[in-house]
């Protein structure tokens, strides 16, 4: 096999990953794209709704889902996950783990099996706010389309009452792990980033009350698909929160643990806040922040969320938040660095505006990353592996899409040069 | 050819314990006597496929119907072969999973989307791609700045020869009068040499780049993989026949005459960023009102930007580049202060790494203001800041104002485009072209030129250098794209594109004006010259055109005229309305699709036809529903406006015009203004849809049948 004729590999099939196989494949090349996840769609398609525009992911997904339905040249494996990799550009060898698939591509999404399933599961997708049946599908737009089951908690051949319902043959419960060896001409590691750890705050008290919340919760809060169905409510009493304060930089652009800034959380909260001021116009909003760092043409979003009356602008780092009255109060301590000025307020729901660290499943498959440096950096990597977006720095989604069709062009160049006819 | 067809119509999935397959089949073979109409218990099973490749073998079936789940399912799978037309038919998630079971009306949908499967099938042949002739595999890249340079680099080494003109003399453009680079590797404290040089030199030593400097370009004519550019420089006149072209004329400072309320042009010592970048470049960082060092240095932030009187939106490299000059402050002058007055400290991502380094030295200075006037006298500035922290005003005694100003795109009608609609691209807003910027980037509404670096978004050197790459791998792609014959993003892989039937065609001017991708010329007549891969095959031209002049191959309005025709419409004393409604494909389409799946009961008196945008509806199509008898016609489109979700940026925008024509159709045919309506929905508005639908249905039971029903 020439190189010509070996695909590209892209490591996570999230919106990047997904990104760089499509722009890829539609210059006539071959890509491999595999996702550890059963479907596709990464953090994004997590996301109730993108700044500054305030649409839907699932819109920009459905167009690239078609794509690749539309485009041989894309084979995807999800619940892969890459055990090995060695070679060198134009000629990787990399060995692949895929979990074992008790439905196979015979499900219809009829939905039998979830049905009669009689195990429950913490949700992944709604990052455990709510459960699933051990069979299930991931959400209402999952690509690839079909059910799934969760082997951790499945009871197996003993159960079996999906298989005894399923008209499709679609499921065996004895399938095991599968290993695969693929030669590939360059490799992309899209794998994206994970939600800083909420609970290492512990002057913030996340993990001492449920209704001091992340964001990246609070975008399951808010999706209509998600485990309230979209309504914004207390996880205490399941009340629509009177008051929503948002701590910007909460464990971001700090030593003791992320020492850069994700670049996307301040425009996160901002359309937290104009989502939650459109539908609740009673409930007060509160945003503390250090900088507001909305760049670019997103200014104008920035604008129209300080004309909204019900959200407030408070400037300061909040050191600290007091459970009071046997957690019937929640009190922010906030201080701004530069001038020492303190503030102390009060929120019935707090969202801690967590930043993004880059996922470390790949850490031993890439040199040269440690605790100071967990990106990858493309320049450290040898020729042929290149990282992509959140992967290699924090940026926002369209940042990360102009940087997969920008690597995608990386990647081709690994390839043998098609030949110009003029 | 004559057409041979089989139908197929699965059970599976609930269908067959909903409705009626065996009568769905029997009505078929009644009225259309199809060379084959079966059943089948689960047609996605191997079994199912096996049977139907055989019966195309052995039938020599021209056309498959597959009567089963959404055509967003299985597509792979129903594929037969390339002599085989396929045509999906959704009876499960917009039939049998929404209704509930046994329902007569259900059963009527289902024959009903059937027999529009068949007309379908009728309408349709066999793509015809257009290919250009004399196809280039060139890029044209236009702009020899840091986004040019590197995009010409890059494009080359994939292979594809490249021309780069810059209208100056030298390559390089304002990263030549850099000092200094902010950090772009760990540890990210320190700025760095300029990387501008060794571009450069990468530039002339990278084979298969042609750069011509001192260029003027005179104009561009053709398309995707056909286009004549004519560059003018003093070597003479060149012709370039180019593949895809980029953009990348960059950016120019905001004007800094336009800051006197920052004391530019009044005190020869209020500098801007760009200006004081030279100076420090040539290690001379003087007051010139007295050609000594200064002792103190002022920067204001946002000077004239995140201004609604100036540029409001923020220009991202301002801050670092003050961070950054900072920096050469202390290298140079070792005992001067330095006053940053800020609005926003915007360091995203790894820049908070330099940021904190910069806050390390003694005699930088940081505070949140705004600046309320800045005077002088010999040589010494006073800045009065209110400080919106301490809630009272600072006054800041200084030798030297440096003014952070933002960045204005250069804009791109220097591509001078021999365009119908324009010499440059289309902008959405601030003189920025118009794309659908979070998702897609790249895509502008002119096929095959992609812009980049500055002229696109406000951005630094890395972030113009990923653009670059982004856009050179674009017009790669449009190449490779029109040498197969098929249309680029969102409809990549489509090998169809417009036909016009000239006959009929009187020169309106229509589609001409409303393409959004500027597809159409015109002659001196005004008649439309197609230019088919400019075209996204969105079909809004085909929506455009009051003379049904133009049609795609598997798209048409015959095509649809007669899909409408072909849904049996009950008469008035039935009590079951007719509803037909255009759907989005992209967003409404598989909304409905999320309905069904959810089992969310949806009128079964609703007929929907999947359309490519709600801009390519042709009001013929609603004036032969209401003649048909359908009582109301309902269009779900996608989100105009300046937040517009739609994939052909214009097409739900054009339904607001058109709508006063489907009113004036209403009028002429003595019809209620209800009987059409247009709701704009979210790919997410699945718990919306059905509400949106039922309610449009009642609306419709309480307005009374159509009169022209059974006329």
């Amino acid at each position: 096999m020439d190189r010509e004729d070996k695909p590209i590999l892209i490591i996570g099939g999230g919106m990047s990953g997904i990104t760089t196989a499509i722009e890829i494949a539609e210059t006539g090349k071959k890509v491999v794209l595999i996702e550890k996840l059963p479907y596709l769609g990464g953090r994004v398609i997590k996301m109730n709704n993108y700044f500054p525009k305030l649409c839907p992911p699932a819109c920009g997904l459905e167009i690239n889902f078609s794509r690749i339905k539309r485009n041989a040249n894309i084979k995807i494996m999800t619940s892969s996950t890459v055990e090995k990799l060695s070679g060198s550009k134009g000629n990787f060898m990399v060995q692949i783990r895929t979990s074992a698939q008790y439905i196979n591509s015979n499900c219809t999404a009829c939905g039998d099996c979830a049905n009669v399933c009689p195990v429950e599961r913490d949700n992944e997708f709604n990052y455990g706010l709510d459960k699933t049946r051990a069979a299930y599908i991931p959400h209402e737009m999952a690509f690839p389309w079909k059910y799934t089951i969760d082997t951790d908690v499945c009871l197996g051949r003993e159960c079996s009452k999906c298989k005894e319902v399923c008209a499709y043959d679609a499921i065996d419960l004895s399938c095991r792990d599968k290993e695969h060896t693929l030669r590939v001409a360059s490799i992309v590691f899209a794998t994206g980033w994970m939600p800083y750890d909420a609970s290492r705050l512990e002057n913030l008290n996340y993990a001492n009350h449920p209704d001091i919340i992340t964001n990246v919760e609070m975008e399951r809060l808010l999706a209509p698909n998600g485990p309230t169905k979209g309504k914004l409510q207390k996880f205490s009493d399941g009340k629509v929160p009177k008051s929503v304060a948002f701590v910007q930089c909460a464990g971001s652009r700090d030593e003791n643990h992320l020492p850069w800034c994700s670049a996307v959380c301040c425009s996160a909260s901002l359309k937290h806040a104009m989502t939650i001021a459109e539908h609740y116009s009673e409930c007060i909003i509160q945003i503390f922040y250090i900088d507001i760092r909305v760049t670019g043409r997103n200014e104008d979003f920035l604008k129209k969320a300080e004309k909204i009356k019900n959200i407030r602008f408070i400037k300061g780092k909040v050191g600290k938040i007091d459970i009071k009255d046997k957690g019937q109060k929640l009190e922010l301590i906030a201080e701004d660095i530069l001038t020492g000025i303190k503030t102390s307020s009060q929120a019935e729901l707090v969202v801690l505006a967590t930043g993004m660290q880059p996922d470390d499943s790949v850490a031993g498959l890439v040199k040269g990353l440690n605790r100071e440096n967990p990106f990858i950096i493309n320049e450290w990597q040898e020729d042929g592996i290149y990282a992509v977006a959140c992967a290699r720095k924090p940026m926002d989604v369209s940042a990360s899409l102009k940087d997969a069709t920008g690597i995608a062009l990386k990647a081709i160049q690994a390839m043998k040069a098609s030949v110009p006819n003029t | 050819m004559i057409k041979k067809t089989g139908i197929y119509i699965c059970k599976g999935c609930e269908i067959g314990k909903n409705l009626n397959t065996g009568s769905l089949a029997d009505g078929i073979i009644n009225e259309y006597q199809p060379a084959i109409c079966k059943t089948h218990r689960s047609l996605c099973s191997s079994e199912a496929i096996d049977m139907i490749m055989n019966d195309i073998e052995k039938e020599s079936l021209t056309d498959v119907i597959i009567a089963a789940c959404s055509p967003r399912v299985y597509r792979e799978r129903f594929e037969f072969s390339k002599e085989v037309n396929t045509e999906r038919v959704n009876i499960r998630e917009q039939v049998s999973w929404c209704n509930d079971p046994g329902e007569e009306d259900a059963q009527m949908l289902a024959l009903d989307y059937i027999k529009m499967g068949i007309v379908k099938t009728r309408y349709t042949s066999a793509p015809n791609p257009y290919i250009p002739e004399n196809l280039s595999s060139e890029i044209l890249v236009v702009g020899g700045g840091i986004t040019g340079i590197t995009a010409a680099i890059e494009g080359a080494k994939a292979g594809y020869p490249v021309t780069l003109i810059e209208k100056k003399p030298v390559p390089g453009g304002w990263a030549r009068e850099l000092y200094r680079q902010l950090p772009s590797k760990p540890p990210y404290n320190k700025a760095s040499e300029p990387e501008i040089g060794s571009l450069i030199e990468e530039l002339h030593n990278t084979p298969g780049i042609t750069i011509i400097v001192s260029a003027n370009l005179k104009s561009i004519s053709g398309q995707p993989g056909a286009f004549n550019a004519t560059v003018e420089s003093p070597h003479g006149v060149r012709k370039i026949r180019a593949g895809s072209i980029i953009a990348a004329q960059g950016w120019k400072p905001y004007p800094p005459e336009r800051l006197s309320a920052f004391g530019y042009g009044l005190f020869p010592d209020v500098l801007t960023n760009v200006e004081f970048e030279q100076m420090a470049a040539s290690q001379k960082i003087i007051c010139p009102s007295t050609g000594k060092p200064p002792s103190s240095i002022l920067f204001i932030q946002c000077a004239g930007s995140r201004d609604e009187h100036h540029l409001p939106y923020c220009s991202n490299f301002c801050c670092g580049t003050t961070l950054k000059q900072a920096t050469y402050i202390r290298e140079q002058l070792k005992k001067t202060s330095v006053f940053i007055i800020y609005k926003d400290l915007r360091m995203p991502g790894h820049y908070e790494l330099f940021y904190n380094e910069v806050q390390k030295d003694d005699h930088t200075f940081f505070t949140k203001g705004e600046i309320k006037k800045i005077s002088g006298e010999d040589g010494h500035l006073l800045v009065e800041v209110a400080h919106s922290l301490f809630n009272e005003d600072i006054s800041i005694p200084v030798d030297m104002v440096v003014l952070a100003t933002g960045m204005v795109p250069a804009g791109t009608d220097s591509l001078n485009l021999d365009y119908r609609l324009g010499k440059g691209l289309p902008e959405l807003k601030y003189d920025f072209p118009d794309s659908h910027f979070i998702c897609f980037p790249y895509e502008t509404r002119r096929t095959g030129i992609y812009s980049a670096g500055a002229v696109r978004a406000p951005m630094d050197i890395p972030s113009a250098k990923e653009d670059a790459m982004g856009a050179m791998l674009k017009a790669i792609q449009c190449i490779e794209a029109t040498k197969r014959g098929e249309a680029v993003h969102p409809r990549s892989g489509d090998r169809n594109y417009p036909e016009l039937y000239f006959d009929r065609c009187t020169d309106c001017k229509r589609c001409t004006e409303e393409c959004p991708f500027g597809a159409y010329d015109e002659d001196e007549k005004g008649t439309p010259l197609p230019n088919p891969s400019r075209c996204r095959r969105c079909g809004i031209c085909l929506g455009s055109c009051p003379e049904r002049v133009i049609s795609f191959p598997d798209y048409s309005i015959t095509g649809i005229s007669q899909m409408i025709r072909a849904v049996h419409i009950p008469d008035e004393f039935t009590g079951k309305p007719r509803i037909l409604a255009f759907v989005c494909e992209n967003d409404a389409y598989p909304a409905l699709d999320m309905a069904g799946f959810q089992r969310k009961f949806i009128s079964p008196y609703i007929r929907v036809i999947p359309v490519r945008c709600i801009g390519s509806v042709n009001s013929v199509w609603i004036s032969d529903a209401l003649s048909h008898g359908f009582d109301g016609i309902l269009m779900l489109g996608c989100k105009p406006g300046d937040d517009y979700q739609c994939h052909y940026m214009q097409g739900s925008e054009l339904t607001g015009t058109r709508s006063e024509n489907y009113r004036e159709t209403l009028k002429t045919m003595m019809l209620e203004p209800e009987r059409v309506h247009t709701e704009y929905v979210e790919i997410t508005d699945f718990d919306k849809i059905p509400e949106i639908i039922n309610g449009y249905v009642d609306t419709i039971k309480n307005i009374g049948p159509n009169p022209f029903k059974n006329m």
